[in-house]
């Protein structure tokens, strides 16, 4: 979630019972500003906090302008050297985050164009989704390079917009049903859970430009989900 | 520089193009031609050609050289070489030609290039942007018109006066909306009379339909808004001329925005939106039920207030505690919460509630309350059946049919555990769910022990339908209330830790059980303090490793558990459902139901010869019977 909307993100993430305390909160929203402009990025996201047996890591990344170019991840945490285990913390820590951005980051469709120049920019007349459109995972899309988009049939490329539909969505992940969509607080919430990675919480307030995701768990894959579902 | 001005150049370089190479260089008509579509077809932003006369093209903006001699002057002495440039008259901005018109004649008029500050070349594929940039000798009729106030403002101005322009000359009409461009009309026309139509006859034909697809392209009207691009950016600019905001470029979207929606009359469209918002507006109903309840009886509270506080646990202080850990709902979800336990405390005589968490499920979430009923006033149990018990013994048929009577089975269900009491054991609370404040409460059902032992085994998402069916191997006896209760009576069971010394009697509760459950390892609870920088008012926050999502706070006097999680257990391992188990050999194997083996030919072929003598015999015997009884009725 944008450090800049921080607050409010958490306040419309909480229904997944994870949050920050208090203190937490103050610190991040200072040390995230100090981090955007020290480092000079587009964009600040909080990413989440991963539970650790002893300490939490608090992650954070950086976007540069373009948004889909590889972003530079920032923790903040105890570094807890397991002593049986021959790799580094910091390594692990590294790779999950990375797998869990590949596998599930999300963002609406809509909310980045791309220009024809090729670098992807935050759309500035994105008014959010729709009620129908929110409740459909056609409408989110992975925050990544797409992968699947090539394998598409010309028929069904022919129905995309190019500047809006160049990442892969939520339609297609394996094993279908790896997210839960539900609508909270009536209408005015849409909250996407994934399954394969517990922990991972998208929100979006439709008809609005709030949105953004939040990673608060173990950092482990849920890989008992084809049994669960 | 180079790049701003490129594009603006362009048009330039093409009308020097154009203009220059065919007097001095002797070029072909076609390269003029070849630029002119160019200038007609701002999208493809030809700079190959044009990049040898960038250079040639950098001098003619200089500065210096303001829009301060007329045009008429210098567009008189360039009747010549205006020929070439005509049939681009059209396409682009007849103003911003004369000027460059005059640029290009001779490097020497440089100095009247108009001054148009080039435009930052802006990234975005605006295909009427490019012309657009050419379009800086707007700013030179206009700012002569004006004054030179414009030229200050020239930046936003320019850039839009351009693009207005771009579309004007693009539909190849004059007609303007802004008395600013009254000039390039003219002059314009001015130069459009000049340039013999010599030039390029081959292009206008091909530069006319371009154009015409252009503007029809413009015209063309949306299918959502009954608008068309054109009248939309006339109407832009003419706001913006009229508003003259500051930095209007970057508000440019806006102003977009604003205007669209000036000219969208409101209609209230009842019939479209109403079936996205009435959830919205269902649910804000029932909550305002909610809110609305308080009020209701307040007269009778105070007489109530007792014994309501007593159940009504203080959810919003736990909520703050558990806040400091970083664990909880939202401030007013809780707060909606409150209210709906509040409710239910009101509606059932209960004796203490406690608010033990929420569990997310794929559709809806649960949240969940523990009650423990007042003494005697317990409502009914709804008898259960044994599930267990109901395995089929009646399909021990015999295989083979010489028996007289079935074999006994061996196969015995396993003894059904007895159901614990009520309100003892696991039983001890009752739970109600409901899946938003402001829904109604439902109990779930008591947990029988054959629930446990089987959900154990298996691990299972919730829909959030209490009715939704537990597919399973092994199959669990009951639906997902049952099975929802069993995870809440196993997560209870191992997680409500206290204090040590909290309860005075041994209860089981007293202690922490699971000092002996480690897993790998992991010991089975993490502890941490709420915050490090203020450690005197911190609190002591206890995170299971067992059952990701429980947590328990102490802060000396008081503690409290929690849950909030999808409602399963941890294991370092992947879940593997249990094997089938083998085969039952339900029936005792005797030679009563062995199959015997079928006969071979030879055994059948003796059995028949024994048959048929055995027939033999007896037809023999019964001829002799007939003809006996024959006798008889003679």
């Amino acid at each position: 979630m944008d450090a800049d909307s921080l607050l409010l993100s958490l306040e419309l993430a909480s229904g997944s019972g994870q949050g920050l305390s208090p203190d937490r909160r103050a610190s991040l929203l200072t040390s995230l500003m100090l981090v955007k402009r020290d480092y000079r990025y587009d964009r600040v996201l909080f990413w989440g906090r991963i539970l650790g047996l002893v300490a939490d890591y608090y992650i954070a990344q950086g976007l540069s302008e373009d948004q889909l170019a590889p972003r530079k991840t920032l923790y903040r945490g105890a570094p807890l050297l397991s002593p049986q285990v021959q790799i580094k913390e910091e390594t692990r820590l590294v790779s999950v985050i990375e797998q869990i951005d590949k596998a599930v980051a999300i963002i609406p469709r809509g909310a980045l164009f791309k220009t024809p120049f090729g670098p992807t920019h935050v759309n500035r007349t994105f008014e959010g989704l729709s009620l129908s459109e929110a409740k459909k995972l056609s409408s989110y899309f992975h925050f990544r390079e797409p992968v699947e988009l090539k394998n598409k049939t010309l028929l069904e490329k022919a129905d995309l917009d190019p500047s809006l539909d160049f990442m892969d969505s939520l339609e297609h992940d394996i094993p279908k049903g790896s997210w839960s969509i539900q609508m909270e607080r009536g209408n005015a919430l849409v909250v996407l859970r994934s399954l394969l990675w517990p922990g991972l919480t998208f929100y979006h307030a439709p008809h609005t430009k709030n949105y953004g995701y939040i990673y608060v768990g173990t950092g482990e894959k849920n890989m008992d989900l084809p049994f669960m579902l | 520089m180079e790049d701003s001005t490129s594009p603006k150049q362009e048009k330039e370089n093409q009308e020097e193009l154009g203009e220059t190479r065919r007097p001095w260089e002797g070029k072909t008509a076609a390269s003029p031609q070849y630029s002119e579509p160019e200038s007609s077809e701002p999208l493809e932003a030809k700079q190959g050609p044009e990049t040898g006369r960038q250079s040639r093209s950098s001098r003619p903006w200089s500065p210096q050289s303001r829009a301060k001699t007329p045009l008429g002057g210098p567009a008189g002495p360039e009747t010549s070489s205006p020929a070439p440039v005509s049939p681009r008259e059209p396409s682009s901005s007849p103003s911003p030609l004369a000027p460059a018109r005059q640029d290009l004649a001779a490097p020497p008029q440089s100095d009247r290039t108009t001054s148009v500050i080039p435009e930052a070349g802006t990234p975005y594929p605006d295909p009427l942007k490019q012309s657009s940039d050419k379009r800086e000798s707007t700013p030179h009729h206009t700012s002569q018109s004006e004054g030179n106030t414009f030229q200050q403002s020239q930046q936003p101005k320019p850039h839009l006066c351009g693009r207005r322009d771009v579309s004007y000359n693009n539909a190849k009409q004059k007609e303007l909306r802004f008395d600013v461009f009254q000039e390039e009309d003219s002059n314009s026309d001015y130069d459009l009379q000049q340039p013999a139509p010599g030039g390029s006859e081959v292009a206008p034909s091909m530069l006319e339909i371009t154009i015409q697809n252009a503007k029809a392209y413009l015209l063309k009207t949306s299918s959502n808004s009954g608008f068309n691009l054109y009248d939309h950016l006339s109407n832009m600019l003419t706001k913006i001329l009229n508003e003259r905001p500051e930095n209007a470029v970057d508000i440019f979207e806006n102003i977009s925005q604003d205007v669209k929606m000036a000219h969208f009359s409101k209609k209230f469209d009842a019939l479209q939106n109403e079936n996205e918002l009435l959830p919205t507006y269902e649910i804000a109903e029932k909550q305002k039920a909610l809110f609305l309840q308080g009020h209701l009886e307040g007269v009778d509270q105070e007489l109530e207030d007792e014994i309501a506080e007593n159940a009504l646990p203080n959810v919003m202080e736990s909520a703050f505690y558990f806040e400091q850990a970083g664990v909880g709902l939202g401030t007013d979800e809780t707060y909606r919460i409150f209210l709906a336990l509040k409710q239910l405390t009101d509606t059932h005589p209960i004796q203490r509630c406690r608010f033990w968490g929420k569990i997310l499920g794929l559709e809806m979430n649960y949240v969940v309350a523990e009650v423990e009923f007042r003494e005697g006033e317990d409502e009914e149990e709804v008898e259960e059946e044994d599930v267990a018990e109901e395995r089929d013994n009646g399909e021990s048929e015999a295989h083979e049919d010489e028996e007289d009577e079935l074999p006994k089975s061996f196969y015995k269900a396993p003894q059904a555990i007895p159901k614990e009491e009520s309100r003892t054991g696991a039983n001890k609370y009752v739970y109600f769910v409901c899946n938003e404040p402001g829904r109604p409460w439902v109990k779930l059902p008591p947990v029988i022990p054959a629930q446990i032992v089987i959900a154990r085994k298996i691990k299972k998402f919730f829909t959030g339908r209490l009715d939704a069916p537990i597919i399973s191997y092994p199959p669990f006896p009951g639906n997902e209330s049952n099975y929802l209760r069993a995870q809440i009576a196993r997560i209870s069971a191992g997680t409500h830790v206290s204090p040590l010394g909290f309860y005075q009697f041994g209860e089981e509760e007293g202690e922490e059980e699971e000092e002996a459950e480690e897993i790998q390892n992991i010991p089975p609870w993490t502890t941490r303090l709420s915050s490090n920088l203020i450690p005197q008012y911190a609190i002591a926050v206890l995170q299971s490793n067992l059952w990701p999502g429980a947590y328990a706070f102490s802060n000396g006097k008081k503690f409290e558990n929690f849950y909030i999680g999808w409602g399963h257990k941890y294991s370092p391992d992947n879940y593997t459902p249990p094997v089938p188990p083998p085969v039952y050999q339900e029936y005792p194997s005797g030679p009563e139901i062995t199959e015997m083996d079928d006969p071979s030919v030879e055994e059948e072929q003796a059995f028949r010869a024994a048959q048929e003598a055995v027939l033999l015999a007896a037809e023999n015997e019964e001829s002799e019977e007939d003809e006996d009884e024959e006798d008889d009725y003679d």
